[in-house]
């Protein structure tokens, strides 16, 4: 599947994958993230059974401290 | 004008934020209306010394145009912007994220997801290597009034 992920087209050898999934494939190891598939906002307790599919604009922000 | 914060000024505040030596130990919301008030009595400021809940956005923030984010804690900026893009989706939000050390002018950049406006170079957290300097705090500061602005005068 071909997805958008931070504004760039990244493809993936798999039909879908959940967000915890592709968070481990791209390493995205940083504790404080704020997640938005199509725009909708997923909490963290729904990465595990939420699922990117072909054609979803997924962004992930990291949080860091500092202000 | 609504400020809300819940913290009192430390003298390592000094270096970046808008207070001076005699208002240490002060609440930083009430000395920042002083403040505004010596530059331009004829500003409103409602100052709510608070710390902020996903509630309190919601009912404090929801007649304003604009809300901007000066958060020191990640979880905290978590806790705005989850705030803001689950129940006030229309709201604009204006975040800085990333200030953290000194040089590297072009890393801090500005971009916008929907209604949240990110300023900041999205990657230098604030340790005891890279402590937050009065000039990368206020560029990114100045470039969320700029993104204010921008927004306030576009609608």
């Amino acid at each position: 599947m071909k997805i958008i992920l931070n504004n760039r087209q990244e493809e993936f050898n798999y039909n879908t994958i959940s967000i915890s999934k592709l968070l481990e494939i791209k390493k995205f190891t940083f504790k404080m993230l704020v997640i938005k598939i199509n725009g909708n906002l997923i909490k963290k307790e729904a990465r595990e059974t939420t699922y990117i599919q072909d054609g979803d604009n997924v962004i992930v922000l990291h949080l860091i401290s500092g202000g | 004008m609504i400020i809300t914060d819940f913290d009192i000024i430390d003298k390592s505040n000094l270096t970046r934020q808008y207070y001076f030596y005699n208002q240490i130990g002060q609440k930083k919301v009430f000395a920042l209306k002083d403040n505004i008030y010596l530059i331009n009595p004829k500003i409103n400021v409602f100052a709510f010394d608070i710390m902020l809940k996903p509630l309190d956005i919601i009912n404090i923030f929801k007649h304003c145009d604009v809300i901007v984010e000066a958060f020191d804690k990640a979880e905290m900026k978590q806790m705005i912007i989850e705030t803001a893009l689950t129940k006030m989706p229309d709201k604009p939000l204006v975040t800085g994220l990333g200030i953290a050390g000194w040089g590297d002018n072009n890393s801090i950049k500005t971009r916008k997801i929907d209604n949240l406006y990110i300023c900041g170079d999205e990657k230098t957290e604030v340790s005891e290597n890279f402590p937050p300097l009065a000039p990368r705090v206020g560029i990114v500061a100045n470039m969320q009034a700029n993104t204010v602005l921008e927004i306030l005068l576009n609608n």
